[in-house]
């Protein structure tokens, strides 16, 4: 087998570095940035750059974590096509460690109150005698303390990253010794992390998305937020497979592996749009001051009906119509331009998950916002395309491997 | 001189796809594989054109779809204006998320009936038809292949079929 070890070029490395840059400068440059009129600097503190720093550390995040939901999917599931991109998948999985420290330091600022996006964190709302007083947060005060919220973070963030380096690294060591212990392994502790991840995924997504409007609740946000995580790291995963391809990589990766990928970035964009749908229409059907304001505030209050809208439709209508007939899951070009639709959109989502409760009526889709994502882009394709470099594209001794070269249909 | 019809009886599906495959490269066409179960890769094999039936299905869908929003324009909008969820707007698209479920049923609805008919008319499976099955043994362990070809070829063939496996060849 040719072309068995990537080459992470150094034309690739400085485009990657290029765009960290722009990212750091970009963000050096919004914390100059003042408050926009009629807002008290005290308050707003860097708000606009604080919050584009969650969209993209939880939509980053989200992909490198979800990778590894599906790699542990596949074990559990004992997937045998897959394995021809196993190692792709593996290393869009290792952004998660990275990841995870980028969501912990942007909660560990706001806990520092170095910026005001999540207000429970604020002491003074749980004051009686404080002109912030908020009755209503303090009946989520026992939730929202301290001590029971780090532990929470912290038990995510570290059991996550563990499983993630433990199944990397039997991956690594099966491709040395062989065998089917290290298979059988790999099962147990993929159906564990699937129990885990089951109820970490919506848990985290309340803690640290849903928290952000603080007197709001859903009970469909966490399956919302975790289907758009999924579809993100799908598409991510794909568009690493058709780059390696291009480059002449991966030739046991045949079409019909990539038609079963398109298949799961189809069927995954349909879970999202069902589970956006449902909170939706239940909201807006029974029309409750208390839950409608979420939408309220999305589409007539802060402007951000267009968005909401933009968001829905590539999210939902232009995969549907795009992917659904069998050729155009077959065709790379037909691909890569959906994929990323898919991905700019989902960033979009994030952006609307976040935004009309922070900055508010503060927002733009400006450079801020645009540098920013892309210094993230690079960060991930940095670490991503080195963790490639690092292991044989092709897994050697996985028991199913035969099987998933011959995969065709 | 009419066609002879050659039937070989197969004891397993890839010694039949073997030898299809070299009656194909040899530029014989099968007419017809009967088997107990469907055999993996053998359409391109002995010349099965792609089915029509998701474009049907995708026909159907939309007709469905555009029943369905009639269906509720006419009852919910227009004969019997109705207050959706407390917001009298009485126009279709402003209660439009109410009627997303329905206009999914429908689709679906018409879709899937509508392919499971296609699919019963066009391989004629229909209440009293006559079973097309030549031998009844390929509905048990025995894969059965139809060969139609000119008198002429007929041992050339014959030699392929059982150097490539066939335990029994009838003539028809």
């Amino acid at each position: 087998m040719n072309n068995l070890n990537y080459t992470f070029t150094n034309k690739t490395r400085n485009f990657t570095f290029a765009l960290m840059a722009i990212g750091v400068i970009t963000i050096i440059a919004g914390f100059a940035q003042p408050a926009p009129d009629g807002v008290n600097p005290d308050d707003y503190k860097h708000m606009r750059i604080w919050a584009n720093l969650l969209v993209n550390g939880y939509f980053f995040m989200g992909i490198g974590l979800l990778a590894t939901f599906f790699m542990a999917l596949q074990y559990a599931a004992e997937v045998a096509w897959s394995v021809a991109v196993k190692r792709v998948y593996e290393a869009v999985s290792c952004y998660l460690p990275v990841g995870a420290t980028i969501m912990f330091l942007i909660l560990l600022a706001g806990q520092l109150h170095l910026h005001h996006l999540y207000i429970w964190m604020d002491p003074e709302v749980y004051d009686k005698t404080s002109p912030k007083f908020d009755e209503l947060i303090t009946h989520k005060q026992g939730y929202f303390a301290p001590a029971f919220f780090w532990t929470r973070t912290i038990a995510y963030l570290v059991i996550w990253t563990l499983f993630q380096r433990g199944f990397r690294k039997r991956s690594l060591e099966e491709d040395l010794q062989g065998g089917t212990a290290l298979h059988y392994k790999n099962i147990g502790k993929g159906a564990l992390f699937l129990v885990f991840f089951a109820f970490t995924s919506s848990t985290s997504a309340w803690d640290w998305m849903m928290s952000l409007d603080v007197h709001w609740f859903s009970t469909m946000y966490g399956w919302y937020a975790f289907a758009g995580m999924w579809i993100s790291a799908m598409t991510t995963i794909l568009l690493t497979v058709l780059f390696l391809k291009r480059k002449g990589y991966l030739e046991n990766v045949n079409d019909s592996h990539i038609h079963d990928l398109g298949k799961w970035m189809f069927a995954v964009s349909f879970l999202w749009s069902y589970l956006w749908f449902c909170q939706f229409m239940l909201i807006w059907y029974t029309n409750i001051p208390e839950e409608i304001i979420y939408f309220q505030d999305r589409l007539h209050n802060f402007g951000y009906m267009g968005l909401m809208w933009t968001v829905f439709f590539m999210n939902f209508l232009f995969p549907m119509i795009l992917l659904m007939s069998r050729d155009a899951k077959r065709n790379y070009y037909f691909l890569v331009i959906v994929g990323c639709i898919i991905l700019i959109g989902h960033w979009l989502d994030v952006y609307d998950m976040v935004m009309p409760a922070t900055v508010k009526g503060n927002h733009h889709l400006g450079w801020v916002e645009l540098g920013t994502a892309l210094g993230f882009v690079g960060l991930i394709i940095f670490v991503v395309h080195k963790s490639l470099a690092k292991a044989p594209l092709m897994v050697q001794k996985h028991p199913y491997l035969d099987e998933s070269i011959h995969h065709h249909y | 001189m009419s066609n002879v019809t050659i039937h070989a009886i197969f004891d397993d599906e890839e010694p039949l796809m073997s030898s299809a495959k070299t009656l194909k490269s040899n530029g014989i066409r099968v007419k017809d594989v009967f088997s107990p179960f469907p055999i993996h890769g053998i359409d391109p094999v002995i010349g099965v054109p792609r089915t029509w039936i998701a474009i049907c299905a995708f026909i159907y869908g939309i007709t469905g779809l555009s029943l369905g929003t009639l269906m509720m324009w006419y009852m919910m909008i227009n004969d019997w204006p109705t207050d959706i969820g407390g917001k009298p707007s009485f126009a279709y698209y402003m209660n439009m998320p109410a009627f997303i479920p329905i206009s999914f049923e429908c689709t679906v609805l018409c879709a899937a009936h509508g392919m499971a008919i296609t699919y019963y008319l066009r391989c004629w499976l229909v209440p009293g038809a006559k079973a097309k099955n030549p031998d009844p043994r390929t509905t048990d362990d025995k894969f059965l292949m139809v060969v139609e070809t000119k008198p002429e070829n007929k041992n050339d063939i014959e030699s392929i079929l059982k150097n490539g496996g066939a335990s029994e060849i009838h003539y028809k």
